[in-house]
């Protein structure tokens, strides 16, 4: 990261990404497979347009009704028990947390996986506030007794493999003894994991879609540590997304079923967890209260640019990751963003800004197998193209966060240069000749020169123009 | 601060409102792709099992007078000694029937606050018996709606779930579910669909049971 604008490094971290052969093989490996089990489940590319279409309508429609939906949500909430909660900043929806959990003097906090609070960075202001924030999905445990940040939004550790794990919870884990054995990890997890939700105080969770007709949050997991988190400690707290809301309970199982498919390619998840209130009358168990916090952190930005707003539609599949011919070659953390690969390359520089993320929509061959494969048909590539124009030239009246912030004068310098070539026929000839005559002369060393033919084929100039042959045959100028 | 932070966000969604998503026309809103699917109860409840054997779900086959014996002798077998239970429900008094006091397995009531519970739930108990509300076809799925009469905890807590279900009850898919059911006027302060025992596939995407929920779901067909 540049210590003057706080702009990241992608050339420097994708470059040394390419170079670790165990990181490539370890996505490679996943990606195919997720690729091939999501293909399994989509074997009628008739009832995948029709779905598709039917989760992106349902998408739309939810944001066409944003700010009434949510306050429909609120209400319903309100009135089945819920506290809610609004924030407008990442640093707004922590103190939130917090708040709730100093109001009970709660020091134990789990969690199932949530990205929002990877955007919160919540377990490090947890833990600087005396609050012991612990990761209970199983990728998101081991990234976080390693130190990490999650790679795949829905396989957080999917750049380790298993020795790696092995190691790393042999060090990290009293009493594990060393084992590649993936059923001997996995309960080994379990061990640790069930003491700390039988103890912990509160518990977190994200939310994958909340409905609006009826004030319910919906949870997707497998591992039962979405419950865990959810219905044994005495206080669930959920963060969300302002987006996340969709109109009615109908609108559901469509979003679910591109959702698992997509993501996983699994018809379904093991559980569907849908929670409309706390522990209620005569119940024996489920939190005694139900906090909501509702996050908008740059999405109602997002939401004010027409062509922009569709980035909202998101579910967190994934499958554009998968997907993606640059993601699978460099992982998640080369992008050093919450939102790696091409979702992230439309989110996190609307999040944070073109100043310091201008580099990321360049992190595409424009290849449009995300586009293809969204399950709520964002136009990924349209969008990545529009913000390499905002960080380079906007438009007057720009919404975006640093507009114009990958502006370089060198850039411009070049583009101009290109214009004057290719609108006076007397320069373009002059330019063209010039190349012919000396470009193959000049030095493979120079700066700009040599960021191109260092991975690449210099290519060999025909030694006469199109425009010669074509004159040649007769044919006259237009 | 959180009260001129929802005031700040609404306003700001209010103000651009209208500026982008169109509302799309109704016969996309209409779910062509998952309406009605016209399988028999045979069908439904062969592609019910298919679904669920294929991520390791158990089916014991039942009758509806001999199921208790049936759970009784299979918990034997298994050699369960605390099995907890919804005493109040219809299900858990036949299932009462068929455990002699005094032999194992012991049949313990969750009819307490789970904070006087916590502590054998997390530690004692081998199994935990529910019946199901209903059955989705299409993606395998159980449908519980937890209740005061049988808790939240009893289908994820202990390592095996035994789960009743009447194969009268399963539907073709989610949305009929929802729909017939008429959940949107009554949801329930928890609704799950369960779909297996617990699974991860986090470490080399390796599938492995029983990560954190029961380690095997057994479905009593009746």
């Amino acid at each position: 990261m540049s210590a003057e604008t706080g702009a990241t490094d992608f050339h420097a971290s994708s470059s040394k990404a390419l170079l670790d052969p165990s990181l490539r093989a370890n996505f490679r490996r996943a990606m195919d497979g997720l690729m091939a089990k999501r293909a399994a489940q989509f074997p009628d590319p008739a009832e995948w347009n029709a779905l598709r279409d039917l989760a992106a309508s349902v998408r739309t429609r939810a944001l066409a009704k944003l700010p009434e939906l949510l306050e429909t949500l609120e209400a319903k909430c309100v009135a089945n028990g819920l506290k809610v909660h609004w924030a407008a900043t990442t640093d707004e929806a922590n103190a939130i947390v917090l708040a709730i959990l100093r109001d009970h003097g709660a020091t134990r906090l789990v969690k199932g996986k949530s990205m929002v609070s990877e955007e919160m960075h919540l377990n490090d202001f947890l833990s600087a506030n005396g609050v012991e924030s612990l990761e209970t999905d199983l990728g998101e445990y081991i990234i976080q007794l390693d130190g990490e940040t999650p790679s795949h939004i829905i396989m957080p550790a999917i750049h380790k493999n298993k020795q790696q794990i092995a190691r790393l919870f042999g060090q990290k884990i009293r009493d594990a003894v060393y084992t590649e054995d993936v059923d001997a990890l996995t309960a080994t997890a379990r061990r640790v994991l069930r003491q700390k939700f039988f103890e912990a105080e509160a518990g977190l969770s994200g939310v994958n879609f909340a409905v609006a007709e009826t004030g319910t949050l919906c949870l997707v997991e497998n591992e039962g540590n979405g419950r865990m988190s959810t219905h044994v400690p005495p206080i669930h707290i959920a963060v969300m997304g302002l987006e996340k809301v969709v109109e009615r309970l109908e609108d559901v199982p469509p979003l679910l079923t591109v959702l698992t498919r997509s993501a996983t390619g699994q018809p379904i998840s093991t559980y569907f967890n849908m929670i409309t209130a706390p522990r209620g009358p005569g119940e024996k168990d489920g939190p005694r209260e139900v906090h909501l916090v509702i996050l908008d952190n740059g999405r109602s930005r997002i939401f004010s640019d027409s062509e922009l707003q569709v980035t909202l539609r998101c579910i967190r599949c994934g499958a554009c990751m998968n997907y993606c011919p640059v993601y699978t070659r460099i992982g998640g953390h080369a992008y050093e963003a919450i939102y790696p690969g091409p979702i992230g390359m439309i989110l996190t520089p609307q999040i944070e800004g073109l100043k310091r993320r201008h580099e990321l929509p360049h992190a595409s061959s424009l290849c449009h197998a995300c586009t293809e494969i969204c399950p709520v048909e964002i136009p990924i590539t349209r969008l990545l193209v529009r913000l390499r124009k905002e960080a380079a030239q906007p438009p007057a009246g720009s919404k975006v966060l640093d507009a114009g912030g990958g502006r370089s004068r060198l850039e411009d310098l070049a583009w101009a240069g290109w214009q004057a070539a290719h609108t006076s026929p007397l320069l373009y000839r002059v330019m063209g000749t010039a190349l012919r005559l000396f470009g193959p002369l000049a030095p493979r060393g120079l700066p700009l020169l040599n960021a191109w033919t260092k991975s690449r084929t210099v290519p060999k100039r025909a030694k006469r123009t199109l425009q010669d042959l074509v004159r040649e045959k007769g044919i006259p100028d237009a | 601060m959180p009260e001129t932070a929802r005031a700040a966000i609404l306003g700001r969604l209010h103000a651009a409102a209208g500026s982008g998503s169109a509302l799309p026309a109704l016969g996309k809103i209409l779910p062509g792709p998952l309406s009605s699917k016209g399988w028999s109860p045979a069908e439904r409840l062969t592609r019910l099992r298919r679904a669920m054997e294929a991520v390791k779900t158990e089916f014991l086959e039942a009758t509806e007078e001999g199921w208790p014996e049936a759970v009784h002798d299979f918990l034997v077998s298994e050699g369960a000694k605390k099995v907890a239970y919804g005493p109040a429900t219809e299900a858990g008094r036949a299932l009462a029937a068929a455990f002699p006091p005094g032999t194992l397995p012991e049949l313990v009531p969750y009819d307490r606050p789970v904070e006087e519970l916590k502590g054998a739930l997390f530690t004692d108990i081998d199994a935990g018996f529910t019946a199901v509300r209903s059955a989705i076809a299409e993606t395998g799925s159980l449908v519980l709606w937890p209740s005061p009469e049988e808790p939240r905890l009893l289908s994820l807590v202990p390592p095996l779930h035994v789960a009743l279900l009447s194969s009268a009850t399963i539907r073709e898919t989610f949305l009929e579910t929802i729909r017939e059911e008429g959940w949107a006027r009554r949801m329930p302060a928890n609704a799950l669909l369960i779909s297996g025992p617990s699974k991860t596939a986090d470490i080399e995407q390796t599938l492995a049971y029983g990560v954190h929920g029961p380690k095997r779901l057994v479905v009593v067909l009746v």
